[in-house]
Protein backbone atom coordinates (compact mmCIF):
# COMPACT_ATOMS: atom_id res chain seq x y z
CA UNK A 1 0.00 0.00 0.00
CA UNK A 2 1.51 3.35 -1.09
CA UNK A 3 0.79 6.47 0.91
CA UNK A 4 2.08 10.02 1.30
CA UNK A 5 2.46 9.28 4.99
CA UNK A 6 5.90 7.67 5.63
CA UNK A 7 4.54 5.92 8.72
CA UNK A 8 2.03 4.01 6.59
CA UNK A 9 4.70 2.98 4.07
CA UNK A 10 6.94 1.85 6.91
CA UNK A 11 4.19 -0.50 8.09
CA UNK A 12 4.32 -2.40 4.78
CA UNK A 13 0.60 -3.08 4.84
CA UNK A 14 -0.56 -5.81 2.45
CA UNK A 15 -2.79 -4.88 -0.50
CA UNK A 16 -6.37 -5.48 0.47
CA UNK A 17 -8.00 -7.14 -2.56
CA UNK A 18 -11.09 -8.16 -0.60
CA UNK A 19 -12.10 -4.60 0.20
CA UNK A 20 -15.42 -4.82 -1.68
CA UNK A 21 -16.61 -7.91 0.21
CA UNK A 22 -19.40 -7.48 2.75
CA UNK A 23 -18.03 -7.65 6.29
CA UNK A 24 -18.90 -10.52 8.59
CA UNK A 25 -21.04 -9.81 11.62
CA UNK A 26 -18.23 -9.56 14.23
CA UNK A 27 -16.42 -6.97 12.14
CA UNK A 28 -19.35 -4.60 12.31
CA UNK A 29 -18.93 -3.11 15.73
CA UNK A 30 -21.87 -1.59 17.49
CA UNK A 31 -22.30 1.95 18.64
CA UNK A 32 -22.73 2.75 22.30
CA UNK A 33 -24.25 5.95 23.66
CA UNK A 34 -22.05 7.53 26.33
CA UNK A 35 -23.38 9.28 29.45
CA UNK A 36 -21.09 11.38 31.57
CA UNK A 37 -21.46 12.22 35.25
CA UNK A 38 -19.44 15.13 36.57
CA UNK A 39 -19.87 14.56 40.32
CA UNK A 40 -21.27 11.66 42.27
CA UNK A 41 -24.99 12.26 42.85
CA UNK A 42 -25.46 14.46 39.77
CA UNK A 43 -27.34 13.20 36.74
CA UNK A 44 -25.56 11.46 33.86
CA UNK A 45 -25.66 13.54 30.71
CA UNK A 46 -25.49 12.18 27.16
CA UNK A 47 -22.23 13.29 25.51
CA UNK A 48 -21.90 11.22 22.32
CA UNK A 49 -21.11 7.75 21.02
CA UNK A 50 -18.22 5.28 20.71
CA UNK A 51 -17.77 2.20 18.52
CA UNK A 52 -16.84 -0.99 20.36
CA UNK A 53 -17.31 -4.76 20.22
CA UNK A 54 -18.27 -5.08 23.92
CA UNK A 55 -19.58 -2.87 26.74
CA UNK A 56 -16.22 -3.26 28.56
CA UNK A 57 -14.26 -1.87 25.63
CA UNK A 58 -16.88 0.82 25.10
CA UNK A 59 -16.18 2.06 28.65
CA UNK A 60 -12.41 1.94 28.13
CA UNK A 61 -12.69 3.94 24.91
CA UNK A 62 -15.32 6.33 26.28
CA UNK A 63 -12.95 7.33 29.07
CA UNK A 64 -10.43 8.80 26.64
CA UNK A 65 -13.00 10.31 24.27
CA UNK A 66 -15.25 11.97 26.81
CA UNK A 67 -13.55 12.17 30.19
CA UNK A 68 -9.98 13.17 29.52
CA UNK A 69 -10.59 16.90 29.36
CA UNK A 70 -13.21 17.33 32.09
CA UNK A 71 -13.98 16.45 35.68
CA UNK A 72 -15.57 13.02 35.81
CA UNK A 73 -17.00 10.80 38.52
CA UNK A 74 -18.63 8.09 36.43
CA UNK A 75 -19.51 6.96 32.89
CA UNK A 76 -22.37 4.90 31.51
CA UNK A 77 -22.51 3.24 28.12
CA UNK A 78 -25.70 1.92 26.57
CA UNK A 79 -26.01 0.10 23.26
CA UNK A 80 -27.56 2.52 20.78
CA UNK A 81 -29.90 -0.29 19.72
CA UNK A 82 -31.31 -0.34 23.26
CA UNK A 83 -32.42 3.27 23.09
CA UNK A 84 -36.05 3.82 22.16
CA UNK A 85 -36.96 7.21 20.77
CA UNK A 86 -39.96 9.19 19.61
CA UNK A 87 -40.22 9.87 15.88
CA UNK A 88 -39.32 13.31 14.57
CA UNK A 89 -42.51 13.10 12.52
CA UNK A 90 -44.37 13.18 15.82
CA UNK A 91 -42.68 16.33 17.13
CA UNK A 92 -46.07 18.05 17.12
CA UNK A 93 -47.05 16.04 20.21
CA UNK A 94 -44.77 18.32 22.24
CA UNK A 95 -46.55 21.49 21.21
CA UNK A 96 -48.81 23.20 23.74
CA UNK A 97 -51.76 25.22 22.53
CA UNK A 98 -51.34 28.95 23.32
CA UNK A 99 -54.21 28.93 25.85
CA UNK A 100 -52.39 26.37 27.99
CA UNK A 101 -49.16 28.23 28.72
CA UNK A 102 -49.99 27.65 32.38
CA UNK A 103 -48.65 24.15 31.79
CA UNK A 104 -45.19 25.52 31.08
CA UNK A 105 -42.81 26.30 33.90
CA UNK A 106 -41.77 29.53 32.21
CA UNK A 107 -45.29 30.84 32.67
CA UNK A 108 -44.85 31.07 36.42
CA UNK A 109 -43.25 34.28 37.65
CA UNK A 110 -42.21 33.89 41.24
CA UNK A 111 -38.62 35.15 41.49
CA UNK A 112 -39.75 38.73 42.10
CA UNK A 113 -41.84 37.53 45.06
CA UNK A 114 -38.94 35.44 46.43
CA UNK A 115 -36.49 38.37 46.12
CA UNK A 116 -38.93 40.70 47.86
CA UNK A 117 -39.30 38.22 50.75
CA UNK A 118 -35.53 37.80 50.98
CA UNK A 119 -35.01 41.57 51.13
CA UNK A 120 -37.66 42.03 53.77
CA UNK A 121 -36.19 39.32 55.96
CA UNK A 122 -32.53 40.10 55.33
CA UNK A 123 -31.85 36.73 53.65
CA UNK A 124 -29.03 36.76 51.13
CA UNK A 125 -29.63 35.07 47.79
CA UNK A 126 -27.73 31.78 47.56
CA UNK A 127 -26.60 32.40 44.01
CA UNK A 128 -25.25 35.78 45.07
CA UNK A 129 -23.42 34.17 48.00
CA UNK A 130 -21.75 31.62 45.72
CA UNK A 131 -20.72 34.33 43.27
CA UNK A 132 -19.19 36.42 46.07
CA UNK A 133 -17.31 33.48 47.61
CA UNK A 134 -15.87 32.60 44.17
CA UNK A 135 -14.68 36.17 43.69
CA UNK A 136 -12.91 36.09 47.07
CA UNK A 137 -10.89 33.06 45.93
CA UNK B 1 18.39 13.36 53.10
CA UNK B 2 22.01 13.33 52.04
CA UNK B 3 23.32 10.50 49.95
CA UNK B 4 26.90 9.45 49.48
CA UNK B 5 28.34 9.07 45.98
CA UNK B 6 27.49 5.39 45.66
CA UNK B 7 23.94 5.88 46.90
CA UNK B 8 23.33 8.84 44.58
CA UNK B 9 24.65 6.86 41.61
CA UNK B 10 22.33 3.97 42.46
CA UNK B 11 19.27 6.23 42.65
CA UNK B 12 20.12 7.96 39.38
CA UNK B 13 20.62 4.63 37.65
CA UNK B 14 17.19 3.44 38.85
CA UNK B 15 15.52 6.65 37.68
CA UNK B 16 17.16 6.47 34.25
CA UNK B 17 15.92 2.89 33.79
CA UNK B 18 12.35 3.78 34.68
CA UNK B 19 12.20 7.00 32.66
CA UNK B 20 13.99 5.60 29.58
CA UNK B 21 11.54 2.67 29.44
CA UNK B 22 8.66 5.15 29.51
CA UNK B 23 10.10 7.58 26.98
CA UNK B 24 10.95 4.88 24.47
CA UNK B 25 7.70 2.89 24.75
CA UNK B 26 5.82 6.20 24.68
CA UNK B 27 7.58 7.19 21.49
CA UNK B 28 7.02 3.78 19.94
CA UNK B 29 3.32 3.78 20.79
CA UNK B 30 2.94 7.30 19.41
CA UNK B 31 3.88 5.84 16.01
CA UNK B 32 0.32 4.49 15.92
CA UNK B 33 -1.17 7.99 16.04
CA UNK B 34 -3.29 8.38 12.92
CA UNK B 35 -2.96 4.68 12.10
CA UNK B 36 -4.89 3.06 14.96
CA UNK B 37 -7.42 0.36 14.09
CA UNK B 38 -10.38 2.67 14.80
CA UNK B 39 -10.69 6.34 15.68
CA UNK B 40 -11.55 5.83 19.34
CA UNK B 41 -8.68 3.39 19.91
CA UNK B 42 -6.29 5.65 18.02
CA UNK B 43 -7.12 8.45 20.46
CA UNK B 44 -6.93 6.23 23.54
CA UNK B 45 -3.62 4.62 22.53
CA UNK B 46 -2.08 8.00 21.62
CA UNK B 47 -3.20 9.43 24.91
CA UNK B 48 -1.61 6.55 26.80
CA UNK B 49 1.62 7.09 24.84
CA UNK B 50 1.52 10.75 25.82
CA UNK B 51 1.01 9.84 29.49
CA UNK B 52 4.16 7.70 29.43
CA UNK B 53 6.25 10.47 27.88
CA UNK B 54 4.85 12.91 30.45
CA UNK B 55 5.82 10.59 33.30
CA UNK B 56 9.34 10.20 31.90
CA UNK B 57 9.65 13.99 31.72
CA UNK B 58 8.75 14.21 35.40
CA UNK B 59 11.44 11.65 36.29
CA UNK B 60 14.04 13.43 34.14
CA UNK B 61 13.05 16.52 36.13
CA UNK B 62 13.90 14.69 39.37
CA UNK B 63 17.22 13.67 37.83
CA UNK B 64 17.86 17.32 37.02
CA UNK B 65 17.46 18.21 40.71
CA UNK B 66 20.10 15.54 41.44
CA UNK B 67 22.62 17.33 39.22
CA UNK B 68 21.85 15.80 35.81
CA UNK B 69 21.13 17.93 32.75
CA UNK B 70 17.68 19.38 32.01
CA UNK B 71 14.94 17.00 30.82
CA UNK B 72 15.07 17.96 27.11
CA UNK B 73 18.85 17.59 26.98
CA UNK B 74 18.60 14.22 28.73
CA UNK B 75 15.87 13.00 26.38
CA UNK B 76 17.25 14.26 23.06
CA UNK B 77 21.02 14.45 23.20
CA UNK B 78 22.29 11.30 24.86
CA UNK B 79 24.06 8.62 22.87
CA UNK B 80 22.64 5.12 22.48
CA UNK B 81 24.87 3.62 25.19
CA UNK B 82 23.67 6.14 27.74
CA UNK B 83 20.09 4.84 27.47
CA UNK B 84 19.11 2.32 30.16
CA UNK B 85 15.83 1.06 28.70
CA UNK B 86 15.15 -2.65 28.20
CA UNK B 87 15.20 -4.16 24.68
CA UNK B 88 11.45 -4.80 24.77
CA UNK B 89 10.51 -1.13 24.43
CA UNK B 90 12.95 -0.57 21.54
CA UNK B 91 11.36 -3.07 19.20
CA UNK B 92 9.34 -1.64 16.30
CA UNK B 93 5.58 -1.48 16.78
CA UNK B 94 5.02 -4.46 14.46
CA UNK B 95 1.36 -5.26 13.98
CA UNK B 96 -1.27 -4.26 16.50
CA UNK B 97 -1.12 -7.65 18.23
CA UNK B 98 2.52 -7.05 19.20
CA UNK B 99 1.94 -3.46 20.30
CA UNK B 100 -1.01 -4.48 22.47
CA UNK B 101 0.80 -7.47 23.99
CA UNK B 102 3.89 -5.37 24.68
CA UNK B 103 1.74 -2.72 26.29
CA UNK B 104 0.01 -5.33 28.44
CA UNK B 105 3.24 -6.97 29.63
CA UNK B 106 4.99 -3.64 30.12
CA UNK B 107 2.08 -1.87 31.83
CA UNK B 108 1.80 -4.56 34.47
CA UNK B 109 5.52 -4.42 35.17
CA UNK B 110 5.24 -0.66 35.43
CA UNK B 111 2.18 -0.81 37.69
CA UNK B 112 3.99 -3.24 40.02
CA UNK B 113 7.14 -1.10 39.94
CA UNK B 114 5.20 2.08 40.83
CA UNK B 115 3.29 0.22 43.51
CA UNK B 116 6.60 -0.77 45.12
CA UNK B 117 7.98 2.75 44.69
CA UNK B 118 4.97 4.29 46.45
CA UNK B 119 6.61 2.98 49.61
CA UNK B 120 10.11 4.13 48.68
CA UNK B 121 12.31 6.03 51.13
CA UNK B 122 13.33 8.34 48.26
CA UNK B 123 10.59 10.93 48.60
CA UNK B 124 10.43 12.41 45.07
CA UNK B 125 9.87 9.00 43.49
CA UNK B 126 7.46 7.98 46.24
CA UNK B 127 5.31 11.06 45.55
CA UNK B 128 5.55 10.52 41.80
CA UNK B 129 4.42 6.90 42.13
CA UNK B 130 1.33 8.04 44.04
CA UNK B 131 0.61 10.88 41.64
CA UNK B 132 0.41 8.66 38.55
CA UNK B 133 -1.47 5.75 40.14
CA UNK B 134 -4.71 6.62 38.31
CA UNK B 135 -3.03 7.03 34.92
CA UNK B 136 -1.26 3.72 35.22
CA UNK B 137 -4.40 1.99 36.42
CA UNK B 138 -6.17 3.14 33.26
CA UNK B 139 -3.26 1.89 31.14
CA UNK B 140 -3.54 -1.59 32.63
CA UNK B 141 -7.35 -1.57 32.35
CA UNK B 142 -7.02 -0.65 28.68
CA UNK B 143 -4.57 -3.44 27.88
CA UNK B 144 -6.36 -6.04 30.07
CA UNK B 145 -9.64 -5.39 28.29
CA UNK B 146 -8.07 -5.70 24.83
CA UNK B 147 -6.12 -8.84 25.67
CA UNK B 148 -9.22 -10.56 27.07
CA UNK B 149 -11.33 -9.43 24.14
CA UNK B 150 -8.91 -10.57 21.42
CA UNK B 151 -7.95 -13.81 23.12
CA UNK B 152 -11.61 -14.85 23.27
CA UNK B 153 -13.04 -13.38 20.07
CA UNK B 154 -12.22 -15.78 17.20
CA UNK B 155 -9.77 -18.64 16.57
CA UNK B 156 -7.67 -16.34 14.43
CA UNK B 157 -7.44 -13.60 17.05
CA UNK B 158 -6.79 -16.15 19.82
CA UNK B 159 -3.98 -17.81 17.87
CA UNK B 160 -2.40 -14.49 17.03
CA UNK B 161 -2.44 -13.36 20.66
CA UNK B 162 -0.93 -16.68 21.80
CA UNK B 163 1.78 -16.50 19.13
CA UNK B 164 2.68 -12.92 19.93
CA UNK B 165 2.80 -13.75 23.64
CA UNK B 166 5.24 -16.60 22.90
CA UNK B 167 7.34 -14.33 20.70
CA UNK B 168 7.51 -11.44 23.16
CA UNK B 169 7.89 -13.21 26.49
CA UNK B 170 11.70 -13.33 26.62
CA UNK B 171 11.81 -9.68 25.62
CA UNK B 172 9.43 -8.91 28.49
CA UNK B 173 11.65 -10.82 30.92
CA UNK B 174 14.43 -8.39 29.97
CA UNK B 175 12.52 -5.70 31.89
CA UNK B 176 13.73 -7.42 35.08
CA UNK B 177 17.46 -7.47 34.28
CA UNK B 178 19.13 -7.32 37.67
CA UNK B 179 20.76 -4.10 38.75
CA UNK B 180 24.37 -3.85 39.94
CA UNK B 181 23.01 -1.39 42.52
CA UNK B 182 20.46 -3.84 43.93
CA UNK B 183 22.16 -4.13 47.34
CA UNK B 184 22.46 -0.37 47.91
CA UNK B 185 18.90 0.40 46.81
CA UNK B 186 17.49 -2.43 48.88
CA UNK B 187 19.42 -1.42 51.97
CA UNK B 188 18.28 2.20 51.66
CA UNK B 189 14.69 0.98 51.15
CA UNK B 190 14.52 2.90 47.88
CA UNK B 191 13.56 -0.08 45.73
CA UNK B 192 13.03 -3.76 46.55
CA UNK B 193 14.72 -4.96 43.39
CA UNK B 194 14.01 -6.57 40.05
CA UNK B 195 13.49 -10.13 41.28
CA UNK B 196 10.79 -9.08 43.68
CA UNK B 197 9.26 -7.00 40.89
CA UNK B 198 9.26 -9.98 38.54
CA UNK B 199 7.39 -12.19 41.05
CA UNK B 200 4.78 -9.48 41.58
CA UNK B 201 4.42 -9.11 37.81
CA UNK B 202 3.93 -12.86 37.31
CA UNK B 203 1.38 -12.97 40.13
CA UNK B 204 -0.69 -10.36 38.29
CA UNK B 205 -0.41 -11.45 34.67
CA UNK B 206 -0.85 -15.22 35.08
CA UNK B 207 -4.48 -15.05 36.34
CA UNK B 208 -5.35 -12.60 33.55
CA UNK B 209 -3.87 -14.91 30.93
CA UNK B 210 -5.76 -17.82 32.49
CA UNK B 211 -9.05 -15.99 32.19
CA UNK B 212 -8.12 -15.08 28.61
CA UNK B 213 -7.23 -18.74 27.89
CA UNK B 214 -3.64 -17.82 27.01
CA UNK B 215 -0.55 -19.59 28.32
CA UNK B 216 2.83 -18.11 29.12
CA UNK B 217 5.78 -20.14 27.74
CA UNK B 218 7.19 -22.87 30.02
CA UNK B 219 9.91 -21.77 32.40
CA UNK B 220 12.52 -24.01 30.71
CA UNK B 221 12.29 -21.82 27.60
CA UNK B 222 12.82 -18.51 29.45
CA UNK B 223 15.83 -16.60 28.11
CA UNK B 224 15.55 -12.94 29.12
CA UNK B 225 16.79 -10.46 26.53
CA UNK B 226 19.52 -8.78 28.60
CA UNK B 227 21.90 -5.87 28.13
CA UNK B 228 19.59 -2.89 27.76
CA UNK B 229 20.02 -1.85 31.39
CA UNK B 230 23.79 -1.67 30.83
CA UNK B 231 23.52 0.40 27.66
CA UNK B 232 23.85 -2.50 25.22
CA UNK B 233 20.98 -2.11 22.77
CA UNK B 234 19.52 -3.62 19.62
CA UNK B 235 19.88 -1.80 16.29
CA UNK B 236 16.31 -0.60 16.67
CA UNK B 237 17.24 1.97 19.32
CA UNK B 238 19.70 4.13 17.32
CA UNK B 239 17.20 4.22 14.45
CA UNK B 240 14.46 5.32 16.84
CA UNK B 241 16.68 7.97 18.45
CA UNK B 242 17.65 9.38 15.02
CA UNK B 243 13.98 9.92 14.25
CA UNK B 244 12.94 11.08 17.73
CA UNK B 245 15.77 13.61 18.09
CA UNK B 246 15.83 14.85 14.48
CA UNK B 247 13.84 18.03 15.03
CA UNK B 248 15.42 18.88 18.39
CA UNK B 249 18.92 18.60 16.96
CA UNK B 250 18.26 21.08 14.14
CA UNK B 251 18.37 23.79 16.81
CA UNK B 252 18.94 22.55 20.37
CA UNK B 253 18.67 26.11 21.75
CA UNK B 254 15.24 26.77 20.21
CA UNK B 255 12.48 27.77 22.62
CA UNK B 256 9.32 25.69 22.33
Amino acid sequence: MKSHDPRINRLKLPENDKINEILHEPENWETYEVFHQKKRGEQHIHVGIVHAPTPELALILAKEQYARRRQTANLWVVKSSNVFATAYDDTDIFENVPEKTYREASDYYCMDKIRKYQQEHGIEDRKEQRRKSKEKK
Amino acid sequence: MNYNKQQAAAIKDLLYKIADDQLIIGHRNSEWTGLGPILEEDIAFSSIAQDKIGQSQHIYGILHTLGEKDPDTIAFTRGVKEFKCCHFVEYPIGEYDFSLMRNFLFNHAEAARFDMLSGSSFEPIQKLAKKYRGEIKYHTMHSDTWIKQLARATDESHNRMQKVLNDSFNLALGIFEESEHYGVLHEMKVFEGENSLKSKWLETIIPIFESALLKIPGQDSWKPSLGGRKGLHTGYLPALLDEMCEVFKIDPKAEW
